[in-house]
């Protein structure tokens, strides 16, 4: 049985190959190639594969409206494997071989820190998806992810307040990488700002695909036992997260007493874990799949739609979430930005994009910022439900300006507001 | 916590008075919850919408208990048909509030909870009811909990006799929250009187000594159990790199497929018996053993066997197989993770005292370590088989000459390290992820306890295990995981300088080394 189902699908894909390689040529004439690149293996997996899906599902809805400047969009997609330096080899041949106009991946930002210096040699352009810690300002790259002051902040401060609890002591967990230790030293600053004493902050990070969440959870229990009202602010990445919220579950420690709010958890990485026990358990975020709007229900429905013909794994439960709704207005500005310029021409588009608005799921009018390569959005707390979605408990007004050069990082104030060289 | 919502809490706690108050002398007005109220809980604010949670709670109707209920388990609709939803705050009135009128619930268990909820949050005011609950109380675990609340909100008493007493009471308690209250109560801002101050300071010290305790076993069960999990791990490779000597850089792999086979059996029960869907993992057991073995088989067979005796090349091959096995699994399975639940009778934790849970998989997985061990144990020492396998690592061509068939038993052997790597892989999908490349996380801890332990040692095997699975809960729970994780490493670089042969070394010898 299974031995016959890996002969059939070798010899789907060794057929959908040789398919490929003959139509190829034919069509390469009159298309754009636009590059994805999202870790379909390893740790990344259980968060970039739907990114994937998202982009893929994008570009066939930019083709079937006409494509951008009357040429179709050709997607090509390569897996990068979680494997950090990989990133930098797949995005060189992405823009060597492949050619492609534009790049849309990346989830860690170690990963993006990899290929960086790939994008700014071949001057090629990255749109980058997901909430991140700030400190950089690449001509090369767009965020249309969250910086810091429009996820974490917002959310220490909603956990802050009367409604959040009024938490006075603080555990910053996190994935031993770039992003969890720039944001938590944003964080500590924040916090100590705000009049938190050192003693009342405690910081613990474990390795990338750490499974054994048992000590964390003893010590979060030990240090929430000394009084004061704790909160937990998780800045855990990929797959990590399904032990720790399984163990917190198993551990009793309930969102009323402890609540965890996460930065890098969405319906996605919810979708295998049991979250009857993890109800009221936090993520803050510029986009739910639980808010109602036209625009929303329009994405949500072509995701399903999209899953199902796609056959992906489990498609009557796929869910939608907020770097796949990133993902979908950053291709969408490329596209408006190209038909702006009128070429794919790497410069011309940069100068393109800002300023570019689109009506976005989350449900706000969102606009690229004319100067600093990041999206001005919508910040929203939602609280885990039973179902695994999300109940938004919080929400700003409007879009926030980002500031990826965090106030609460000494130096920052004299740096600029925009990409050198630009 | 408590400074900040003082003023809060005590408005809050004049409805749960009086209304405990009713529910305890067993009057309470007969009339169906006011509509505007209901209506109230649907407001924007979560001032209002707890407001209207009190005004509720104080009629102690049924029909108010069950409106509240709705709404703590989100089925509550407002004018619109829409789900009402609630947040944390609001969240924790109300299940205080609904705590207080399960007090009275003729169901243990329901009360058990209920006091649990109540001597989270306990207020002064909430003193003689709780008394009154207390004496009426008949069963012996809720009334300790229940004079334990007591003593909390007595611990403000006007009068200082009566606040010896609520600290001196204390003394019995394991909460880490009761340790808190008494620390703050020891201390001259909080308490003018010296006499309390004393009583309350010798209270938390007993509590504290009780919590240290409570943490230690903690720490050496969270010990044991990753103790355990390396044993599942390694225990396999004990046997093929052991006692046979292959250096197996496929074994992750195999237990990657008792990982999948359990997931496989758990989509069969899923489709096929859902009513007894829970009891998938005790089928999984012997599916994962004999799809792992048979993939053990394959390999011996075709590529291992005709290495014998040559480690490199073995190590090479096998590698090479790992590959092909963790690409076939993204074939067939895809490249995600998949997901395995865990059976309800595993889910959820032991409650040994308030600070210390300890979680049922992980009690089930040390249990099912214990039980492979057993079984490897007995087939090894008190089996034909065992005997041939332990005769044919002793003195291959000796063996051969008497009989034995080498060539076989080396098959068998190399299958019965496969299985019980699936066995192992069974664990693991209980409590890791499930993935193709779930085995190279594996592969070098598997490696590492068997060279600590001695090879060709299964006890070796089981005492470095549990040493390093301890050792490393230790540093962990001082330094953190990235540095328990390098550390462990250092110490083992070290040990295995100082000690090649491990910690058991092997007595007789191999012929052929």
């Amino acid at each position: 049985m299974q031995r016959r189902n890996f002969i059939k699908a070798t010899a789907v894909s060794l057929a959908l190959a040789t398919a490929g390689l003959i139509t190829q040529p034919a069509i390469a004439a009159d298309t754009i190639k636009v590059g994805i690149l999202h870790s379909l293996s390893g740790t990344m997996a259980i968060s970039e594969t739907a990114l994937k899906e998202t982009a893929l599902m994008t570009i066939a809805e930019i083709n079937a409206k006409g494509g951008v400047m009357g040429k179709q969009l050709e997607a090509v997609v390569v897996d990068p494997a979680s494997n950090w330096p990989l990133f930098a080899e797949k995005a060189r041949q992405l823009l060597t071989q492949d050619k492609v106009a534009v790049v849309f991946g990346c989830w860690t930002s170690v990963s993006r820190k990899s290929v960086n210096p790939v994008f700014k040699e071949l001057n090629g352009l990255l749109f980058y998806p997901v909430q991140y810690e700030g400190e950089e300002l690449e001509k090369n790259v767009f965020y249309t992810g969250a910086a810091p002051n429009q996820q974490a902040i917002p959310a220490v401060e909603y956990l802050m307040s009367k409604d959040g609890g009024l938490a006075k002591r603080w555990v910053l967990l996190g994935t031993d990488y770039v992003y969890p230790r720039t944001t938590n030293k944003i964080l500590r600053a924040f916090l100590k700002s705000k009049g938190v004493a050192e003693a009342d902050i405690m910081e613990e990070y474990t390795p990338f695909g750490h499974s054994d969440y048992q000590t964390i959870i003893a010590k979060i229990k030990k240090f929430a036992g000394e009084g004061k009202k704790t909160a937990v602010v998780s800045t855990i990445n990929g797959d990590s997260n399904v032990p720790f919220y399984k163990e917190l579950g198993n551990a009793g420690l309930k969102a009323t007493d402890v609540p965890v709010v996460a930065f890098s958890v969405g319906e996605e990485e919810l979708r295998g874990v049991d979250t009857k026990p993890l109800v009221g358990h936090l993520a803050a975020w510029n986009y739910f799949q639980s808010v109602k709007n036209p625009a929303n229900d329009a994405f949500i429905k072509m995701y399903k739609d999209w899953a199902k013909k796609q056959k992906l794994p489990k498609a009557d439960t796929v869910v939608t979430n907020d770097p796949m709704e990133a993902t979908y207005v950053g291709i969408h500005m490329w596209a408006q930005a190209v038909e702006k310029a009128k070429s794919t021409d790497v410069n011309k588009v940069i100068a393109a994009v800002g300023g570019q608005k689109f009506k976005a799921p989350s449900g706000f009018e969102i606009q690229m910022d004319p100067k600093n390569h990041h999206l001005h959005k919508p910040v929203l707390i939602g609280e885990v439900k039973a179902d695994g979605q999300f109940n938004v408990v919080w929400k700003t007004k409007g879009p926030v300006k980002a500031a990826p050069w965090s106030p609460f990082i000494a130096g920052n104030d004299k740096k600029k507001g925009e990409p050198e060289g630009k | 916590m408590k400074a900040g919502r003082a003023v809060f809490q005590t408005l809050a706690m004049i409805p749960r008075f009086f209304l405990l108050l009713m529910l305890l002398l067993g009057f309470a007005a007969h009339a169906a919850p006011d509509p505007a109220v209901v209506r109230q809980l649907a407001a924007e604010e979560s001032d209002d919408k707890i407001a209207a949670i009190h005004k509720l709670a104080l009629t102690a109707e049924p029909e108010a208990l069950a409106v509240l209920q709705q709404l703590a388990d989100g089925t509550l609709k407002d004018a619109k048909g829409e789900d009402i939803t609630i947040n944390n705050r609001v969240r924790r009135e109300l299940e205080g509030a609904l705590a207080v009128l399960k007090l009275i619930d003729p169901d243990a268990t329901v009360r058990f909870k209920a006091v649990k909820e109540i001597a989270s949050n306990v207020d002064a005011a909430m003193a003689p009811m709780l008394a009154r609950a207390r004496d009426r109380e008949t069963d012996a675990n809720i009334r300790a909990l229940l004079v334990e609340a007591h003593a909390l909100a007595t611990l403000k008493d006007a009068d200082p006799q009566i606040r010896i007493a609520a600290a001196k009471s204390l003394a019995t308690s394991a909460d880490p929250n009761t340790k808190a209250v008494l620390k703050a109560q020891s201390e001259p801002a909080n308490e003018a009187e010296t006499e309390v101050r004393r009583a309350a300071f010798q209270s938390y010290l007993a509590v504290e000594d009780r919590l240290t305790l409570a943490e230690t076993i903690g720490r050496i069960f969270s010990g044991l159990s990753l103790g355990s999990i390396l044993l599942l791990a390694a225990l396999g490779l004990a046997i093929t790199y052991g006692v046979m000597g292959v250096i197996n850089m496929a074994h992750g792999e195999l237990l990657m497929i008792g990982a999948y086979a359990t997931y496989a059996m758990q989509g069969l029960f899923r489709s096929q018996f859902p009513a007894h869907e829970d009891w998938y993992l005790l089928a999984a057991v012997p599916v994962a053993f004999f799809a792992a073995a048979v993939v053990g088989i394959l390999l011996e067979r075709t590529v291992i066997r005709w290495l014998y005796g040559r480690a490199l090349e073995t190590l090479l091959a096998t590698w090479g197989l790992s590959l092909m096995l963790i690409q076939a699994a993204r074939v067939i399975f895809g490249a995600q993770n998949v997901e395995v639940a865990n059976p309800s009778w595993m889910s959820g934790g032991l409650e040994i005292l308030p600070s210390i849970v300890l979680p049922l998989n992980r009690i089930v997985i040390v249990g099912f370590a214990l039980f492979v061990l057993a079984l490897v144990w007995v087939l090894m020492n008190r089996t034909r088989l065992g005997m041939f396998v332990r005769a044919v690592t002793q003195n291959r061509a000796m063996a051969g000459c008497v009989g034995v068939p080498t060539g076989r038993i080396d098959t068998v052997a190399f299958a019965l390290g496969a299985g019980i790597a699936g066995l192992g892989g069974v664990a693991l999908s209980q409590i890791a992820n499930v993935g193709p490349d779930m085995g190279q996380g594996y592969i070098v801890d598997s490696f590492m306890v068997v060279v600590l332990g001695g090879v060709g040692q299964l006890a070796g095997a089981v005492w470095a295990a549990l040493g390093l699975g301890i050792v490393t809960k230790f540093i962990e729970s001082w330094a953190g995981a990235v540095i328990a994780k390098i550390v462990v490493l250092v110490f083992i670089i070290m040990f295995i300088q100082k000690r090649p042969q491990g910690l058991f070394a092997l007595k007789g010898r191999f012929v052929e080394s």
